[in-house]
C-alpha cells in the first residue's frame, strides 16, 4: 500500500491482481449490460404475444423461424418464445429483485446494527436476540412461510427476501460499530457535542461500511439464488414477469421428454450470474480484510 | 452440566413460545382467521360452529391461549383437501423426509471428510485443487438447478436411475423406509445426492481448513517425531481434532437439510413433508401450512438444543464459559 493512496484506489489496485476475480467482474458486467439493455438487444420481446409464432414451439437451438426472419440460437419454448430473449428479460427480473432486496435489507439492517452498537443497552439486547432467533432458522423456510402467507408477487418476493436478509447486516454492522464507537475520532466527535444522529451517519457509518459491502456482494448472489428457488417452487414472482427460476420451471416437463434447452439455458445463465458475483465477492473480502493484507 | 442443559431447555421453550406467538399473529391477527382456518366450501352453520369451537369471537389473548391449548394437544386443525387432521398428515410424511435428510448427511460426511482431508493434506496437488474448485462450485449451484441437472444426466440421458417418486418401501420397526430394497435405493440415490451437495461442499471446506491448520500444530510434529505412521497421525490425531467443528456444523445443518428438502422433494416428487407444504401452498390448504411450520420449528429447536448439549460434552470449554457467564 503506497502512502497517501486513497482506500478505494488501493482496493481497486489489489482487486485487479487476481485474474479470476477480474474475469468474474467482466462476466458480471456483461450480464448486467445484457439485463439492462434487454429491450434493445433481445431478438424479440418475449411478452409481446404478437411477436410469437406457435408454429415455432419447442424448436431446437439454432433453428430458423418459420417465417425465415430470425434464428433461435438457444431454441424456443412451448409457446414459440425465443429462449435467448426470455433469458435476457428474465435476468432483468432476477437481478432487479436480488439487488433491490439486498439494498433495502442492508439499509434496514445497518441502521438497526448501528443503533445497537452505538447505544448498547436494552435496544441492543432486543435487536440481537431477534437476530439470533432469526438466524437459527434457514432462510428458505422463513421466505416460504412469508410467501405462503402473503401470496405471489414481485413486491411480496422482495419483502420476503428483505425479511430473510436484514439480520446478517444488523449483526455485521453492530460488530463494526462496537469496535469503532470506542475509538478516538468518535470520542472527539462526542467532545464537540455533535448530535448523535450526525456522529452515527457522518462518522460511524462510513467506517462500518467495508464489512457490510463484502456481505452485500455475497448476499446479492444468495438473494438471486433464493428468488430463483422460490419462483421455481411457484411461490415467488408471477408468470407475467418471469425470472430465471420461473423459466426453468416452465421447461421442466419438456426436459423429461428430452427437450433440454428450455430449462438448461436459463439455468446456465443463472449459474454464470451467481458464480461471477461470488468470485467478485470473494476477492473483495480478501482485499478489504486488513488481516489478510500482505 | 445439568444446569447448562436446563438453561438451554428454558431458552428453547422461550423461543418456541415466541415463534408460536408470531405464527398466531400471522394467521389470526393479520389475516382473517375465518378465511384462513375454515374451508371456503363451508356453509354458514359450519362457519358458526368452527368460530365458536376456535373461540374466534373471544378476545385476542383468549384466542391465543386456546390456540396454544389446541397446539399442545396436537390439534392444529383439519386439512381442507384431505379432510384429515393436519398434524397427522405431516407426521405421516415425516419418515420420508427424515430418511432423505439422513441419507444426505451420510453422503456429505462419508464423502466430505475423506475428500476434505485429501484436499487439505495435498493442497498443492491437482486432485487437491480440483476438490477445492468442486466445493466452490457446490456452494454456487442452486439446489434446484443441481437437481434438474442430475435428472437430466442420470435419468433422461443415461436412463440409469428413476427421475422421481419414492419407489417401494419396507417396514423397519413400523416405519416405512426405502433403503432396504434395490429399487427403493435407486429412487433414493439422486434426491439424497442432490440434497447433500451443498453440505458436501461445506464439509469439504471445513475438513480441508481443519487439516491444514492441524498439520502445523506441535502435537502433529510430536506424533511424527515419535515415529508414528502417517496413517495413524492423520487417521487418529488430526481427524480427532477436525471432528468437533464438523460434527457441530453437520448437526446444526440437519435442520436446514429438512428445510431444503422442500426443494429436493418438489423436484423429485419425493412424498415427504416438503412436497406436502408446496402442494398445500398451491391449493391454499392453510391448516397444513400452519402445522408444517410449527412442526418444523419444534424440530429446529430440538436439533439446536441437542447440538448444544452434545457440543458441551465434546468440548468442556463451552460448558465452562456458559456456566461462568
Amino acid at each position: 500500500m503506497a502512502p497517501g493512496q486513497a482506500p478505494a484506489a488501493r482496493v481497486a489496485a489489489d482487486f485487479v491482481e487476481s485474474r479470476l476475480a477480474l474475469a468474474g467482474l467482466t462476466v458480471l458486467a456483461l450480464v448486467l449490460l445484457g439485463a439492462l439493455l434487454a429491450h434493445l438487444i433481445a431478438p424479440q420481446n418475449p411478452y409481446d404475444l404478437a411477436q410469437l409464432d406457435v408454429l415455432d414451439a419447442r424448436l431446437a437451438p439454432g433453428a430458423q423461424s418459420s417465417d425465415g426472419r430470425m434464428r433461435y440460437w438457444l431454441g424456443t419454448d412451448d409457446q414459440g418464445r425465443d429462449v435467448l430473449s426470455g433469458i435476457l428479460y428474465g435476468l432483468r427480473t432476477s437481478l432487479g429483485v436480488g439487488v433491490s432486496s439486498t439494498l433495502a435489507a442492508a439499509a434496514i439492517g445497518v441502521a438497526l446494527g448501528l443503533i445497537s452498537g452505538y447505544r448498547r443497552g436494552r435496544i441492543d439486547a432486543l435487536v440481537m436476540r431477534l437476530v439470533d432467533i432469526q438466524l437459527s432458522f434457514p432462510a428458505i423456510l422463513i421466505a416460504l412461510v412469508l410467501l405462503a402467507a402473503l401470496g405471489q408477487g414481485i413486491g411480496k418476493t422482495i419483502a420476503a427476501l428483505i425479511a430473510v436478509q436484514w439480520a446478517y447486516y444488523a449483526r455485521t454492522a453492530r460488530a463494526a460499530a462496537l469496535v469503532e464507537s470506542v475509538k478516538e475520532y468518535i470520542e472527539a466527535a462526542r467532545g464537540l457535542a455533535l448530535p448523535a444522529w450526525r456522529i452515527a451517519l457522518a462518522h460511524l457509518l462510513p467506517n462500518c461500511l467495508p464489512p457490510v459491502i463484502v456481505i452485500a456482494t455475497v448476499q446479492i448472489a444468495a438473494a438471486i439464488a433464493l428468488e430463483a428457488t422460490l419462483s421455481y417452487l411457484g411461490v415467488g414472482v408471477p408468470v407475467t414477469e418471469p425470472s430465471l427460476g420461473l423459466l426453468i420451471k416452465s421447461g421442466f416437463d419438456y426436459m423429461l421428454a428430452g427437450d433440454y434447452w428450455i430449462s438448461v439455458f436459463p439455468g446456465v445463465a443463472l449459474v454464470i450470474t451467481i458464480v461471477s458475483i461470488n468470485l467478485v465477492g470473494d476477492r473483495l473480502r480478501d482485499v478489504m480484510n486488513p488481516q489478510l493484507r500482505r | 452440566m445439568l444446569l447448562f442443559v436446563l438453561r438451554r431447555l428454558l431458552q428453547s421453550i422461550v423461543v418456541l413460545l415466541a415463534v408460536s406467538g408470531l405464527v398466531f399473529a400471522g394467521v389470526y391477527a393479520i389475516g382473517n382467521p375465518v378465511d384462513i382456518l375454515i374451508s371456503p366450501q363451508a356453509d354458514q352453520a359450519e362457519i358458526a360452529r368452527t368460530v365458536a369451537a376456535l373461540k374466534l369471537d373471544r378476545p385476542l389473548w383468549e384466542q391465543y391461549l386456546a390456540f396454544l391449548q389446541h397446539a399442545a394437544t396436537g390439534d392444529l386443525g383439519r386439512s381442507f383437501v384431505f379432510d384429515a387432521p393436519a398434524i397427522g398428515l405431516i407426521l405421516e410424511r415425516l419418515p420420508a423426509t427424515l430418511e432423505l435428510a439422513a441419507s444426505a448427511t451420510l453422503i456429505a460426511v462419508g464423502l466430505g471428510i475423506p475428500l476434505g482431508l485429501w484436499a487439505g493434506i495435498r493442497s498443492g496437488s491437482l486432485a487437491g485443487k480440483a476438490i477445492l474448485a468442486g466445493s466452490i462450485l457446490g456452494f454456487s449451484l442452486p439446489t434446484f438447478w443441481a437437481g434438474l441437472m442430475l435428472i437430466l444426466v442420470f435419468s433422461v440421458e443415461l436412463g440409469w436411475l428413476p427421475a422421481g417418486g419414492r419407489g417401494p418401501t419396507q417396514s423397519l420397526f413400523g416405519v416405512p423406509v426405502s433403503f432396504l430394497s434395490w429399487d427403493g435405493l435407486a429412487h433414493l440415490v439422486l434426491p439424497a445426492l442432490n440434497l447433500a451437495l451443498f453440505k458436501l461442499a461445506l464439509v469439504i471446506r471445513l475438513t480441508r481448513a481443519g487439516a491444514r491448520e492441524a498439520l502445523t500444530q506441535d502435537y502433529v510434529k510430536f506424533a511424527r517425531a515419535k515415529g508414528l505412521s502417517e496413517a495413524r497421525v492423520i487417521g487418529v490425531h488430526v481427524l480427532k481434532n477436525i471432528l468437533i467443528p464438523v460434527v457441530t456444523v453437520v448437526g446444526l445443518e440437519f435442520g436446514s437439510l429438512v428445510a431444503f428438502a422442500v426443494v429436493t422433494e418438489t423436484i423429485f416428487a419425493w412424498p415427504g413433508t416438503g412436497k406436502l407444504l408446496i402442494d398445500s401452498i398451491g391449493v391454499l390448504d392453510r391448516p397444513v401450512i400452519v402445522a408444517y411450520l410449527l412442526v418444523a420449528v419444534t424440530l429446529f429447536i430440538l436439533i439446536n438444543l441437542l447440538v448444544d448439549v452434545l457440543y458441551s460434552i465434546l468440548d468442556p470449554r463451552v460448558r465452562m464459559a456458559q456456566a461462568g457467564g
